[in-house]
Order: structure tokens, then C-alpha cells, then sequence
């Protein structure tokens, strides 16, 4: 089991999230050609070792949150809300 | 290589088993080969048989970085069947069920081909629907596929939980020619044969980088040291990604998933098919080795990971499902559970296709289905390696098809990898 140390709530076993995907998708703007689109919407780095995921806390606080976690070991760096501005929230709670 | 028959069989009874010879050969790596092929999987293991036995391209290498039959090939639930319908899918899975038909003779090798029927229980009258039209375009293609009513599935396998009332069996779709191999033999039986035609097969051999020379790959460096290829094709599902980017070819329409599957002690014959627990309802398959355990597996893991272990959660998922469609499993013992990493990709199809650099070829992508794929893989991966342009069959089997629209979606499920189990 993979514990996720949610901003909102606390640490939780991972089964009460459920996976995103890649965090650090950068969507192209609408007038982009097909090709950037193409590769936003279906091209993955695919990292193996950390990388930015989203996970959603799906049965908690149904938060999205962006986990830094390693493909290989499954060991977490970071958890943190996947808005800005919540981050910034969150930081100054602190 | 002492070929297997009855004759060899008697004269190396009477000798005390003395004179089989090794079933293939531990060769030095050569400086360069016609194609060498990474990944001695199941995928590299038949594309190389294929090449030497189809095309007589015989100077070839199989690299693999630990031993033959140590990944995926040892790895998966062993289901061999062909109920696809998309255009190229439905043909390739065909074909490769028809290779499957004929493989322990082609080999001189048992694979175990046990054709025991595949049965996909459905478990509502929109999934009766769903499935009746998938089957009916595998029977347009020639395809065997039939509809059990429910008299017809208590007849042929009694035991089930016909008193689920989430999920109540209202019958099933059937592909009688499907069934299951044993994976071992199929990994051993291609090593043995590509091996006789005088395929060289490295094992502990990683690849560790890529020499280019004027767009092309010149060279490959590995543990074993540095191979020439003038031709080179990747078959290495599940970490396909890292190679590409060892290759510098940046991205792939791929994600590495973890599939987890099961086996149980071995108990007296119990199940004569594989089930499949699978139409709308949960996910689930099962089947009994012919050692007598109880081999099953469900759903992935849910999230990216390159680990070769599974996770409780799914555990736990998948014995919830047994006991909802097989309660008399319920005091079994579960012997060894183990994941494999998949390639699963944007739309669930797979890649058998050309590349950016022009001698370098691709296999990947094999999502849940690499097992049955294996012979018809190594058979259109040898073709398009040998002939430089895909067959009509996995023309679209390519990583354009994507900008294209021509996605290969089975399952309807969209661009999330996770999804096309």
C-alpha cells in the first residue's frame, strides 16, 4: 500500500485516491496545430524513477493533489494541491 | 539440438538420458549481425524464428538482459483467443490463434495448446448486446465465436455463483478454439528454434546505448560489449519507453503499467475453461493449469509503475471477485502472486511499425494481450523487418495513427492508458 500524505486531510492509504496521470502536460493553446495537440493529448514521457503525477483523493476530500513519486520504488517526495493559488493557501497555513 | 520424438525418446530412455544435447546453444556475441533484435522475450524470440524461417535472414541476435523466459514470458495468464473486432486487430489475433494451432509441430516443441473454449460470462442484457455484436463480426470473418444461452453454461460449467444478484449470469459469449499454452514451453520451444536456424540468443546482455552514424543506429553498446546491426528491432514491452529515450526519440503514446496475476495450490480437475468474468461486470479470468492450480488475474494496479510487484488493494479486488463468481474457491490457498509491466497504450492497440530512424524497427505496446499475440508478433515483426513496409494488417499499427484519427480503440475507452485492460 502506498501512503499519500494529503494537504487536506492527512496521510491515507493509497486506495482512497485514484490516479491521474502525468502532471506536467502542458496543453497547447486551441489554435495549435494538430501535431501539438497530437502529442499533449497522446505522448508520455513515461519516466521510469520520479516523476509528477495527479492523484484525485476520490473517497476523502475529493482534492486533486500533484505527488512526486518514484515509478520504480513507489517512494513519495512531495504531495502537494494541484491548483496554485491552493498551494500558496496551503503553504501559508503552514 | 537432438530433435524430440519417439524414436529419440526410446534410445535416450534405454541410455539413461544421456544424449539430449542443450536445448540451445550460450553463444560469444558475434561484432555484427543482419538484425539484432532487443528483447528475448516471447515478441524477439519469434520474430527471430520467423526471420531465419520465412525470410532466410539468418546472421541474427537476440539480446535480453537477464534469461529467456524471465520477464514477461514467465509473467502473464497464459490465455491464448481471438474475439477482437476492429479492422487489422481481428486478422493479426486470427492469425496468430492459427500459428497457435500449429505451434508444438512447427517447434518440435509441446507448448501445451490446450483449445478448452473461452467463456466471457455476461451479466446484463446490454452486455449480452455488446458482446453478440463483437462476436458476430469475429463469425463475418470466419472467426469461431457462439453465444451460450444459460441452460447451455449450468450444463458446461455447474459450479458457478449463478445466485449473484449485483451480477447475475445471464450466459455467455464463447470463442471455442480459445484456450490457454504453457508459457514456458512457448518461450523455450521459439529460443530452441530460432537457435537450430542459427539465430544467436545473448542472454545477460542489456543494452546500455545507442552509436548513431548518419541519422542511422550503428551501433549497439550492451553489458556484453559493443554489437553491430544493420537492421535493429525493439521488443521490449513494458519498458519500450526507456529504450526510446536511450535512442533519443523522445516520446510514445505508452505508459508502463503493472498487471498482477495469481496461482493456487494445485487441487483435482475443477475448471475445463478459461472464464472470464469480464462483461459487465467485474474484471476477472481464471483457468486451471494443467498441474491442477488455479491461475487468475484481474485488473492493473491503477497507477504507472515499472515495479515488478503488485500492490494489496488489487489483492484483495481480485479474491473479491473470485468469491463472487467461484465461492467454492473460497478455502484455496494462494501460492505466489507476481506483476508484470505493461505497455499500455493511448488506445489500447499495440505498434508494429517503422521509426524515426530508418533501421530501427518497433514492437510495443502489448497492453494486456502480448501472450496470444506472440506467434502472429514475431511472424509481422520478421515481415516488416525483412520487407521494409508493413503487412495490410498492421498497417495502422503505427504511432501516426494517432495524429491521424485512426485510433485502434477496442474498448472505446479514450486516451488513458490505464483504461484498456
Amino acid at each position: 500500500m502506498i501512503r499519500i500524505n494529503c494537504p487536506y486531510c492527512g496521510e491515507r492509504d493509497h486506495s482512497e485516491f485514484s490516479y491521474g496521470g502525468d502532471a506536467t502536460i502542458n496543453y497547447p493553446s486551441l489554435d495549435a496545430s494538430e501535431k501539438e495537440w497530437t502529442e499533449a493529448i497522446f505522448f508520455r514521457k513515461n519516466i521510469k524513477g520520479f516523476q509528477f503525477e495527479t492523484w484525485h483523493h476520490s473517497n476523502g476530500c475529493r482534492m486533486w493533489l500533484v505527488v512526486e513519486r518514484s515509478t520504480v520504488t513507489h517512494e513519495i517526495k512531495s504531495v502537494k494541491p494541484s491548483h496554485p493559488d491552493l498551494q500558496k493557501i496551503v503553504e501559508n497555513n503552514k | 539440438m537432438t530433435k524430440f520424438n519417439a524414436w529419440n525418446v526410446i534410445k535416450n530412455g534405454l541410455n539413461g538420458q544421456s544424449y539430449w544435447t542443450r536445448q540451445w546453444r550460450d553463444p560469444e556475441p558475434k561484432s555484427s549481425y543482419d538484425v539484432v533484435i532487443i528483447g528475448g522475450g516471447l515478441h524477439g524470440l519469434a520474430t527471430a524464428y520467423y526471420l531465419a524461417k520465412n525470410h532466410n535472414i539468418k546472421n541474427v541476435a537476440v539480446l535480453e538482459k537477464g534469461w529467456i523466459g524471465g520477464g514477461n514470458a514467465g509473467r502473464n495468464t497464459t490465455i491464448v483467443r481471438s474475439n477482437y473486432m476492429m479492422p487489422g486487430n481481428h486478422e493479426f489475433y486470427e492469425h496468430s490463434l492459427k500459428l497457435w494451432e500449429n505451434l508444438s509441430h512447427e517447434l518440435n516443441y509441446n507448448v501445451m495448446f490446450s483449445q478448452r473454449a473461452h467463456v466471457s460470462l455476461f451479466h446484463s442484457p446490454g452486455a449480452k448486446d455488446s458482446v453478440s455484436r463483437i462476436y458476430n463480426i469475429m463469425r463475418l470473418h470466419g472467426t469461431d465465436a457462439e453465444l451460450w444461452d444459460l441452460k447451455t453454461l449450468k450444463k458446461k460449467i455447474p459450479h458457478l455463483n449463478y445466485h449473484n444478484s449485483r451480477f447475475p449470469i445471464l450466459g455467455a459469449a464463447v470463442q471455442k478454439r480459445a484456450g490457454n499454452a504453457r508459457h514456458d514451453a512457448v518461450a523455450w520451444g521459439y529460443a530452441r528454434a530460432a537457435d537450430t536456424l542459427g539465430v544467436d540468443i545473448l542472454q545477460n546482455c542489456e543494452v546500455t546505448g545507442f552509436t548513431r552514424k548518419n541519422g542511422n543506429i550503428e551501433s549497439i553498446q550492451t553489458s556484453r560489449g559493443i554489437i553491430k546491426g544493420k537492421k535493429i528491432g525493439f521488443a521490449v514491452a513494458g519498458n519500450t519507453s526507456v529504450l526510446w529515450q536511450m535512442a533519443e526519440l523522445g516520446n510514445l503514446p505508452i505508459e508502463s503499467h503493472k498487471l498482477q496475476a495469481f496461482v493456487s495450490e494445485a487441487v483435482k480437475p475443477l475448471l475445463d475453461q478459461v472464464v472470464v468474468y469480464g462483461v459487465g461486470g467485474a474484471h476477472f479470468y481464471i483457468s486451471q493449469s494443467d498441474k491442477g492450480s488455479m491461475v487468475f488475474g484481474g485488473d492493473l494496479d491503477w497507477y504507472k509503475s515499472y515495479a515488478q510487484r503488485g500492490n494489496l488493494p488489487m489483492v484483495q479486488d481480485v479474491a473479491e471477485a473470485a468469491m463472487a463468481i467461484f465461492p467454492s474457491l473460497g478455502r484455496i490457498r494462494l501460492l505466489r502472486h507476481w506483476a508484470g509491466v505493461m505497455d499500455m497504450t493511448m488506445d489500447g492497440s499495440f505498434f508494429i511499425c517503422k521509426t524515426p530512424i530508418s533501421n530501427l524497427y518497433l514492437n510495443a505496446g502489448w497492453n494486456y494481450g502480448g501472450f496470444k499475440a506472440s506467434p502472429a508478433s514475431g511472424w509481422y515483426f520478421a515481415d516488416l523487418i525483412a520487407n521494409e513496409s508493413p503487412h495490410n494488417y498492421v498497417q495502422n499499427h503505427n504511432l501516426e495513427r494517432f495524429e491521424k484519427g485512426i485510433n485502434i480503440d477496442e474498448r472505446g475507452a479514450g486516451p488513458d492508458p490505464k483504461l484498456h485492460g
